[in-house]
């Protein structure tokens, strides 16, 4: 995954470290982790609403070509981009109709897609590898981009990054703030409760494993013509992402804050992984870069020691003040998935 | 429509005229010529003794990758981890051999060795996965698909650490072994006979296993309803993590036949998808042994027959991926129209 | 809301499940429904909460005929149903809970909720924290909850199944309480139970359901012999029993307490012995499924021990129960105990532990025909198991066991079933009492539990009866002790609540 240009970018930053230069590479962590907001976004939807959505790594390759291609041929960032949507849309319609009406296991076509669009991505990306493309300007914002410290960090970015920004606001807002995002809460946790409550729940699903698809589908484009600007190919580095997408999206805790903190982590630990190269020879940027594995693993597992037997007895045993401190920070850490992730829901 | 035999046929019939319909589409798309390409794909597998052997070199990991996987889905379990148990097998044969090569042991029992190592391997890394699952409730999904990447970066910091050629790291692997260490070829050709013929015993071995012993069933009864296995008194975590040990050893095989036949170092894509491509071969044959070879031979023989698009008609190589997650997806889809119309099998 | 049902029917397959049946209950009423488990009731108040529609009859509210077409539609209509496990949601807030689902923009008014929210609780005298989390809550609390939601929803008729399961008193009274002041407001209550203490404390009519009818409808003073023999039928002349002579004790349960979700039992104490059948009665949820699994191993009890055989198994898995003889045949044959995609051979082999790697299968076949015909099993040795039907079924659970046992314990044997079935199924069971196997059994046919058992015990909310002479009691006196009556005058009760 190393990319050669990358590199030297890091390496000239660390090396020449000021806190100007500190600013812009933070500034580019900022920006690289803005295509896997949007993925854990989305997927954070789908799964709220009951449904893996396990093609992520296919259709964000799948995307980026589509995307690239689009907006190579028309000459449109715009319609790039809204083709990117279009395609992870559609796959996640795949994804939906198969494990919604069909009742099929959402891992076995979510596994099968994920593979499947990541050849065609490859397959039909071939015509336009290597080919330079439009990209995605720096929209610096007047004003705020001269604020001393935020301002060439957060100000100076281009127009995806800044609606990375917003996207965590407004996701956390929706789901948690408001009346239909309360209903899609319900709907993960127990369908059947959420039914009676007069949600069309497989109705819902398929809307918000689409919104999901579409928001992955985002993230592709972002890829292609902006962070890394065109479509390599095997070489582009993408090959994986997906996969760390899907892990921030379970250390995340359904929660679009934690998520957006799990993506921002990946970024920086993925730049100092880069940058610290020349510092720390042996320790390939690759092992820093399999971090959210680990931490997934670490996150799942706690899921299931926060309910096992000594841990609900370790509470009982405390006094009433310190009994609801611990059980505030269990709950903070804890990611229980939506109850209903996975489950097919029949009205009856 | 009672007959279910002539059903599923029909369906899957379907299934395949749709794959095929679905790939020429993208292939159109692409500005592609279909019958040309699948012509070339053909002649690109099968036209020569060379192309048929590299064939069959293809064969052997992918075969062994689905004869274990075909344990884990008997036991009901998504062995998603297969990737990172060869990558582990692949790593301890290579560790074996590296401890070995300067002893004074005789070649074969060296090479011996290194294959028993990689089995341990891969299956100490899938009784991870499967510990996880047992004792800690980690979906062996989620599991599996971590532990990949953990094992990928062992094996780059293995390539790129204390293992790496003397000077400069490279990509390309640790330092090739001398030849005394390769396991054996047919005369001008890279394939061998000991690594297909370990892989075709291996799939008939799991057939009878899966089939003809009181493993077999017991392990299918978990697979189908652990509650009423359990009551019928199958020790049912023990068979799960069983199972993963099993095709951890299949996989760790798969592996080190990698290391010892093929490349002969550890390289960084060592396992080079064989495991997520096994899976498709195993939920293609719908978990039963019978067919596993020959649709693993079909799937191999459409990797190989696309390796030269690219050179003969400018196609990408993925186009082979692209047949087969088609024929897998429709083949999904099928199932589930047939049981939402009612068919029952 | 004066709420009419008028010829109700809905019928599942063979079963008529609802059969025409009419009940108009005036506004402000507290109607009690009673009937023993497979009675109708849930069917008919699955009509009533829009969750099925029925195939015919007709619904009327407040004089105006209706259709209800969803359960949403349903509470808009003025009809609010808490089921015996709230339908609530329970990783998220007490407020959030109590406001999903009522229309309104985009963003929620919290600060009304929350002040609506306050108002309500208070005026029923409930203490409940808005910001507390549901899955931290009783059940009677999360009742709390759904009651003033669907108040808040503008609920007009109330229906309420099995509301008392599994809350403690102080709560139980507060609900009665509740509920009378919402019947003197004009709401309109229906009170679904079995148990008719609840019913005739609060009751203003009770009306009594047995296979799909509307048998009686009763107003206070209530007579509870009356209701038993209503609910469960008259007393039948039974046939002539085998009197057991028991041998050793097979299984000790020594003060035993066990707990789940719901429901808690308190030292409960039971000798068995080789030869006897002891049928466990009561209506579901009352701790008869805790106890036997218990008895199994299935479940670990808190507090106490389970002896099989003089040795002692507390806590141990199930399969070290198995080792001693000891088997389970669960209710839900097909989810628990049978394996749907394997044939008969397949589960025999199993069962049997045969010896070697490799399956013999002509062995197999042999010993699967052997208990196919032994069993008259309808099916062949390649027969998948969901092939059969359920009596068959039930016959191949049976011909699973092995033998000798020493304790045998089943859930529901005859559940579903025909009679040719269950008196075969019966007869076999009987061969193996004579063997010297012992039999726990629940059912819920109270003609089943006194036909075959020598002993009986009655569990009523995780109160368990000592154990009574079957030939000595009657359906009558079965019947009320399932409803919670009679328990005082039963000297040495074997375990209390």
């Amino acid at each position: 995954m190393t990319d050669n240009c990358q590199l030297t970018t890091a390496n000239r930053q660390l090396t020449t470290m000021t806190s100007e230069t500190l600013l812009i590479g933070l500034a580019g962590v900022l920006a690289a982790a803005a295509p896997v907001i949007f993925a854990v976004m989305g997927e954070t939807f789908s799964e709220r609403a009951g449904v893996i959505n396990l093609s992520m790594n296919g259709s964000i390759l799948l995307s980026a070509m589509g995307g690239f291609a689009v907006a190579l041929n028309t000459g449109s960032l715009l319609l790039g981009f809204l083709a990117g949507a279009g395609i992870g849309a559609l796959v996640a319609l795949v994804v939906a109709f198969s494990s919604i009406t069909l009742k099929q296991s959402q891992v076995a076509v979510g596994f099968v897609l994920a593979l499947l669009t990541r050849d065609l991505a490859y397959f039909l990306g071939n015509p336009v590898m290597g080919q330079p493309g439009p990209r995605l300007q720096s929209l610096p914002l007047p004003g705020l981009s001269q604020l001393p410290v935020l301002g060439p960090l957060l100000f100076k970015q281009d127009l995806m990054t800044y609606l990375s920004f917003l996207l965590i606001f407004l996701a956390w807002a929706f789901i948690f703030r408001t009346r239909p995002g309360l209903m899609l809460q319900g709907i993960g946790e127990r369908p059947a409760a959420a039914f009676v409550r007069g949600a069309n729940v497989n109705r819902l699903r398929y809307f918000y494993t689409i919104l999901g698809g579409a928001l992955i589908g985002l993230a592709g484009p972002i890829y292609s013509l902006s962070v890394k600007a065109g479509w390599k190919g095997t070489i582009s580095g993408l090959d994986g992402i997906g996969w760390i997408a899907l892990s921030i999206t379970i250390f995340g805790g359904w929660n679009p804050i934690r998520a957006a903190l799990g993506a921002y982590l990946f970024a920086l630990l993925q730049w100092l992984g880069l940058a610290l190269q020349p510092i720390l020879p042996g320790i390939p940027a690759q092992v820093l870069q399999v971090a959210p594995f680990p931490l997934m693993i670490l996150t799942l597992l706690l899921v299931n020691i926060g309910d096992s037997e000594w841990v609900e007895r370790a509470l009982a045993a405390m006094p009433e003040r310190q009994r609801r401190l611990a059980e505030k920070i269990l709950r903070a850490l804890r990611a229980k998935p939506p109850a209903a992730l996975g489950t097919t829901f029949d009205s009856e | 429509m009672r007959n279910s035999r002539w059903t599923n046929l029909i369906f899957q019939l379907i299934a395949v005229i749709l794959a095929l319909g679905f790939t020429t589409l993208v292939m159109l798309i692409a500005k592609a010529p279909p019958l040309d390409a699948f012509k070339n794909i053909i002649i690109g597998s099968i036209g020569s003794w060379t192309k048929i052997s590299d064939v069959l070199i293809s064969w052997t990991p992918l075969l062994l990758a689905t004869t274990g996987l075909l344990i884990t889905f008997t036991a009901g379990l998504w062995n998603i981890g297969i990737e990172g148990q060869m990558m582990i097998g692949a790593v301890f044969s290579t560790w074996v051999l590296r401890l070995l090569q300067e002893s004074t042991l005789p070649p074969a029992l060296i090479l011996g060795l290194a294959i028993l190592g990689g089995m341990l391997g891969g299956a100490l890394w899938a009784l991870l996965t499967g510990v996880l699952k047992t004792f800690g409730g980690v979906n062996e999904i989620f599991g599996g698909l971590g532990l990949n990447f953990v094992a990928t970066s062992i094996n780059l910091w293995l390539i790129f650490g204390p293992w790496k050629r003397p000077g400069v790291a490279s990509m390309s692997g640790t330092i090739p072994f001398p030849e005394t260490l390769w396991l054996p070829t047919l005369p001008g050709s890279r394939l061998s006979l000991w690594a297909l013929g370990l892989a075709l015993i291996s799939i008939v071995l799991v057939y009878f296993l899966l089939r003809g012993t009181y493993f077999g069933l017991r392990l299918k009864a978990v697979g189908k309803n652990a509650k009423a296995a359990y009551l019928l008194g199958v020790p049912t975590w023990q068979y799960s993590l069983a199972a993963f040990a099993l095709c951890g050893i299949f996989a760790g095989l798969a592996g080190a036949m990698q290391v010892l036949v093929v490349y002969h170092r550890l390289i960084p894509s060592i396992s080079s998808g064989y495991g997520y491509l096994g899976l498709m071969v195993a939920m293609l044959v719908n978990y039963q042994a019978l067919w596993a070879a020959p649709v693993a031979f079909f799937f191999a023989a459409l990797n190989i027959g696309s390796i030269q698009l690219p050179v003969v008609l400018k196609l990408d190589s993925t186009l082979s991926g692209v047949l087969q997650g088609t024929l897998v997806l429709f083949v999904l889809l099928m199932q589930g129209a047939r049981q939402k119309l009612g068919i029952r099998n | 809301m004066n709420v009419d049902l008028r010829h109700i029917h809905k019928t599942f397959g063979k079963v008529h499940a609802n059969d025409d049946i009419s009940l108009d209950i005036p506004a402000g009423t507290i109607q009690g429904i009673l009937g023993e488990n497979g009675a109708g009731k849930s069917t008919l108040m699955k009509v009533l909460s829009g969750f099925i529609y029925a195939d015919a009859g007709e619904i009327r509210l407040d004089g105006r005929a209706t259709t209800i077409h969803s359960p949403a539609d349903a509470i808009r209509q003025g009809i609010g149903m808490l089921h015996q496990d709230p339908l609530d949601f329970p990783p998220m807030k007490i407020l959030d809970n109590f406001l999903l689902g009522r229309a309104g923009g985009l963003f929620p008014d919290r600060k009304t909720a929350r002040r609506d929210f306050l108002a309500l609780a208070a005026q029923f005298d409930f203490s409940l924290d808005p910001e507390a989390y549901v899955d931290r809550l009783t059940v009677g609390e999360r009742q709390q909850l759904e009651i003033l939601r669907l108040l808040w929803l503008g609920a007009r008729a109330l229906i309420l199944d099995e509301p008392t399961t599994g809350i403690s008193l102080p709560q139980k009274e507060k609900l009665f309480a509740t509920l009378k002041k919402l019947a003197a407001q004009g709401m309109t209550i229906l009170f679904v139970s079995h148990k008719l203490e609840d019913v005739e404390a609060l009751c203003g009519r009770v009306s009594v359901l047995r296979q799909g009818k509307l048998v009686e409808m009763m107003t206070p003073p209530f007579d509870a012999g009356r209701l038993v023999e209503s609910m469960f039928g008259k007393q039948v002349t039974l046939a002539a029993r085998t009197p057991a002579r028991p041998g050793l004790v097979t299984l000790r349960a020594q003060n035993l307490s066990l707990e789940d979700s719901r429901l808690q039992i308190h030292q409960a104490n039971l000798d068995v012995r080789a030869g006897e059948v002891i049928g466990l009665a009561g209506m579901e949820g009352s701790g008869q499924t805790l106890f036997l699994r218990a008895c199994a191993g299935l479940l670990h009890p808190v507090a106490g021990k389970t002896l099989v055989g003089g040795r002692d198994l507390t806590g141990q898995a199930h399969h070290a129960f198995k080792k001693q003889g000891v088997a389970y045949l669960p209710a839900s044959r097909m989810e628990e105990g049978l394996i749907p995609g394997l044939t008969l051979t397949d589960h025999f082999v199993l069962a049997e532990k045969m010896r070697g790697v490799f399956i013999n299968r002509e062995a197999a076949l042999g010993l699967a025909r052997q208990r196919i015909s032994a069993f008259n099993i309808k099916g062949t040795p390649a027969s998948t198991v969901e092939s059969l039907s359920g009596g068959n079924q039930q016959r191949a659970l049976l011909a699973l066991l092995q033998t000798p046992l020493n304790l045998i314990l089943l859930e529901h044997p005859t559940r579903g079933l025909d009679i040719e079935s269950t008196l075969y199924i019966w007869a076999k069971l009987k061969e193996r009492c004579a063997q010297g196997s012992a039999i726990l059994f629940i059912s819920a046919d109270l003609d089943e539990i006194l036909q075959y058992s020598d002993r009986v015990l009655v569990f009523f909310a995780g109160r368990v009866s000592p154990p009574l002479d079957a030939a000595q009691t009657s359906v009558t006196q079965l019947g009320q002790l399932i409803g919670g009556k009679g328990w005082e005058t039963l000297a040495g009760e074997a375990a209390h609540a």
